[in-house]
């Protein structure tokens, strides 16, 4: 909960000198900008909404008082929720199609912020169930069922994706998962929905409640700020999910390089077998020459650039982060 | 096609020469029939009731032992590279390899229709509803549990990932299912055919996801 | 394939060519960077030892592994592309025996003779060939010895006919006369323009068929003892200029999407296939 927040304290100049980090100014902004719409919600949900008080025929009250109020932060955090797993299923389609990189990401990114939003919706729909209904778990809510089950097939994505494997691998595994995901939605739903037609739950909460201006305003407040919230959340877990890949790919880069240099040292003994001792040394040396051009050349297939050119993107990027201060 | 029947041909034959299915999946099955009487505490008319929610769930779980089964079967013997090496487009290996999953699951749900009748009291009131939903739901349950077993088990911890990846996704069929065979049974009034229909929708997604993402998926297992 | 046809396809050309290709097993990087060259008709020995990467290295040949950086074509397809293409013409005798156990001699054959659509008397010929014995031919593959098994992979191989064979450690678990019709197999399928690749650790019997050698240590090609007749063009000569290869076809690949994203687009890895 930390995260949303906003940024967590940190002087600009601090985070300029910081290698890797996942700020930049607009991310900045948006997370100021997340801190006072908090602010904001929190004020309008809890001290200027009034309470839902609506009374039944005979004046009995039938309203959820208070307990409405949970409403701002259980709509749209579900709805965001499922913003995150159609992400995730996009950007899986599109990585299967382009096998880009920066779909995958996007993609995970997605599916792991979905089912934070997901859990957060499941969570205070139990809450709010509590008073309301008298159970923390109404088999009756269909969306409350169908959320779970989406956010445990997303779970299952979660879980592969943490897996160690080649990372082309990983990525076109948890591609399918997360479109099977999305496929399943309107599935689930409906199955849940005709499973359970005891109608307990109200069908929408928005055409039930006797909504007055200032309530439907704060929910409209809601979706915004948890939009922000998503938003925000999304970029720096994508930045954080290209970090990771990053330093897996340099991870590699440096077994390759270790792999390659272990092998040196063996292929005098390899060349010793071979050649006899005669031509040892002259065999020892190209050996040894191999090497150092062979790693360079591995560095250069696995990034896609060479050495050289490498050190240059990267010198451009801190470049650019600096221009852009 | 010839290809697709070859892969299931070969699939059943060797289940035919090694009896695992026969001797390791269907007793288990049985056994969680037993176990989940006890569990009732062998309330007649509660198992009556619930025979058929109890029926599908113990398919899921075969289900699940028979889906490791069949690809582990390809991969012991590194016959899965062979298979791709032979050329075969991937949807026709998922296809085969989803028949046979097919046909020991629906030979294991015959058993278990007879399971539940003599120790649930179950009635089989309309086996016409009963088959139909057996058959198209098997179909789902085969095609999801071949995808999804193919990937779990690339992924290095099959046991352990197939079922978390596996169950959230059969749920739909679960549901639906139990409730067209609870309309079977006479053990529920709603109407069994309305569900069979929502059976073969998912069905007819699980086999059309399966078929499009075997390839992409048999190819990250390298 | 008879000696016309293979000099029909094959012109001289190469079998195999490699640059900088690495390749991962898991997260393991088991090729570091291979440059290799092999003609057609050639039959090249692969040594190097326990780890260096020589399983690997004829995966990716065979089309089973993906190519994670670098390039590579084998009988003229591109590995990343038309990697089923390799598969159709490759031949893979590998550790495991890539047959089912629960299954006879012939019924392991005539499932895989089917599946690649090669005749069920190829199986035969091919099973005659290395030395099976009929009263093995409907014995379950459990029962057999290692050795008996592993004629029968080389058979299930042979009888494809693949242009391109790929051996690992062909001759392990073979008695004399199992490396007699293994070396007979290997010169028979050579003159008919097949090229050969063989990763062995037991040198008399796969040198006894090989015409060049190569060394594999931690996952690249290391040039070997000077002392060879064979002037091997795959490695040291082309080294150099092989180095600067997978940089200028990456990079293009690159360059265009790395304009046109943003800054954090602009970090992608590679161009991955």
């Amino acid at each position: 909960m930390r995260s949303l927040l906003g940024l967590p304290a940190r002087p600009a100049s601090k985070a300029a000198e910081a290698p890797g980090h996942t700020g930049s100014r607009s991310t900045k902004l948006l997370g100021l900008a997340l801190l006072a719409g908090v602010v904001a919600l929190c004020l309008f949900a809890f001290v200027f909404s009034p309470p839902d008080s609506r009374t039944g025929p005979e004046g009995t009250p039938i309203g959820q008082f208070d307990a409405v109020r949970i409403m701002y932060v259980h709509v749209p955090s579900a709805v965001w929720g499922y913003v995150g797993f159609g992400i995730c299923a996009l950007g899986s389609a599109v990585y299967l199609l382009k096998r880009s990189a920066w779909w995958d990401r996007l993609a995970h990114a997605g599916a792991e912020i979905g089912v934070v939003f997901c859990g957060i919706s499941i969570l205070t729909g139990m809450i709010w169930g509590r008073p309301v209904w008298g159970t923390w778990w109404d088999w009756g809510d269909v969306r409350l069922v169908t959320t779970l089950m989406l956010s445990l097939v997303y779970l299952g994505y979660l879980a592969v994706r943490s897996l160690a494997a080649a990372p082309a691998a990983r990525e076109s595994r948890s591609a399918v998962l997360g479109i099977v995901g999305v496929v399943l939605i309107p599935i689930v739903n409906r199955s849940v929905d005709w499973w359970e037609d005891r109608t307990l739950h109200q069908k929408s909460t928005l055409e039930e409640l006797r909504i007055e201006d200032l309530t439907l305003f704060t929910l409209v407040l809601g979706f915004l700020v948890g939009g922000l919230a998503f938003a925000w959340l999304l970029i720096h877990r994508f930045r954080v999910a290209w970090l990771d890949a990053e330093a897996e790919n340099s991870e590699m880069l440096a077994a390759i390089e270790e792999r390659r240099s272990e092998a040196s040292t063996l292929n005098g003994t390899v060349a010793q077998e071979v050649a006899g001792t005669a031509t040892e040394a002259e065999g020892t040396g190209t050996g040894a020459e191999g090497a150092g051009t062979g790693a360079e050349g591995a560095g250069t297939g696995a990034t896609g650039a060479t050495g050289r050119e490498g050190t240059g993107a990267t010198g451009r990027e801190r470049q650019m982060e600096a221009s852009r201060r | 096609m010839r290809s697709v029947l070859l892969i299931a041909a070969k699939d059943l034959r060797i289940e035919l020469r090694s009896r695992v299915f026969l001797y390791q999946v269907i007793p288990f099955a049985i056994t969680t029939l037993v176990l989940l009487g006890f569990a009732l505490d062998a309330d007649r008319a509660a198992l009556r009731n619930f025979s058929s929610g109890l029926y599908w769930v113990t398919v899921m779980l075969a289900a699940l032992l028979t889906a490791q089964r069949s690809v582990s079967l390809e991969r012991s013997s590194g016959a899965a590279d062979a298979i791709r090496l032979s050329g075969v487009a991937a949807a026709k290996i998922f296809a085969g390899k989803s028949l046979a999953l097919f046909v020991y699951l629906i030979v294991l749900e015959l058993l278990m229709v007879l399971g539940i009748v003599v120790l649930y009291d179950a009635t089989l009131t309309d086996a016409g509803l009963a088959a139909a939903t057996a058959v198209v739901a098997t179909l789902g349950i085969a095609g999801a549990g071949t995808l999804y077993g193919v990937l779990a088990a690339g992924s290095g911890v099959g046991e352990t990932l197939l079922p978390v990846l596996l169950l959230p996704v059969l749920a739909p069929v679960l549901i639906s299912a139990t409730r067209a065979f609870g309309d079977a049974l006479g053990a529920s009034s709603v109407n069994g055919w309305a569900w069979f229909g929502l059976v073969g929708l998912c069905s007819l997604l699980y086999m059309l996801l399966g078929g499009l993402s075997y390839g992409p998926i048999l190819e990250a297992d390298s | 394939m008879t000696d016309c046809d293979a000099k029909l396809t094959g012109g001289g050309g190469l079998a195999v060519r490699l640059r900088g290709a690495v390749c991962l097993r898991g997260a393991f990087p088991a090729l570091t960077g291979v440059n290799l060259n092999v003609d057609e008709g050639e039959a090249v020995l692969l040594r190097g030892p326990n780890g260096a990467g020589k399983s690997t290295l004829l995966r990716l040949c065979a089309g089973l592994a993906a190519l994670r950086a670098g390039e590579g074509e084998v009988l003229g397809y591109d590995l990343r592309t038309e990697s089923r293409s390799v598969r159709l013409e490759v031949g893979l005798v590998a550790h495991h025996m890539m047959l089912y156990e629960d299954l006879t001699v012939v019924e392991n054959l005539e499932f895989w003779a089917r599946l690649s659509g090669a005749s069920a008397n190829q199986a035969h010929v091919a099973l005659r060939s290395l030395g099976v014995e009929e009263r093995l031919h409907e014995v379950k593959l459990r029962k057999l010895s290692a050795g008996q098994r592993k004629r029968v992979s080389v058979a299930a191989v042979a009888m494809r006919r693949p242009r391109l064979w790929l051996l690992d450690e062909p001759h392990a678990g073979l008695d004399a006369s199992g490396r007699e019709a293994l070396n007979e197999m290997i010169n028979l399928a050579r003159r008919s323009g097949a090229t050969v690749l063989i990763a062995s650790h037991e040198g008399a019997s796969a040198e006894a068929v090989a015409t060049r050698t190569i060394h594999l240590a931690g996952g690249a090609v290391w040039p070997s003892a000077p002392s060879t007749p064979d002037p091997w063009p795959a490695t040291q000569p082309t080294a150099t200029p092989s180095t600067a290869d997978p940089s200028t076809a990456a990079q293009p690949k690159a360059t265009p999407s790395t304009a046109a994203r943003r800054r954090w687009r602009s970090r992608r890895l590679s161009a991955r296939p």
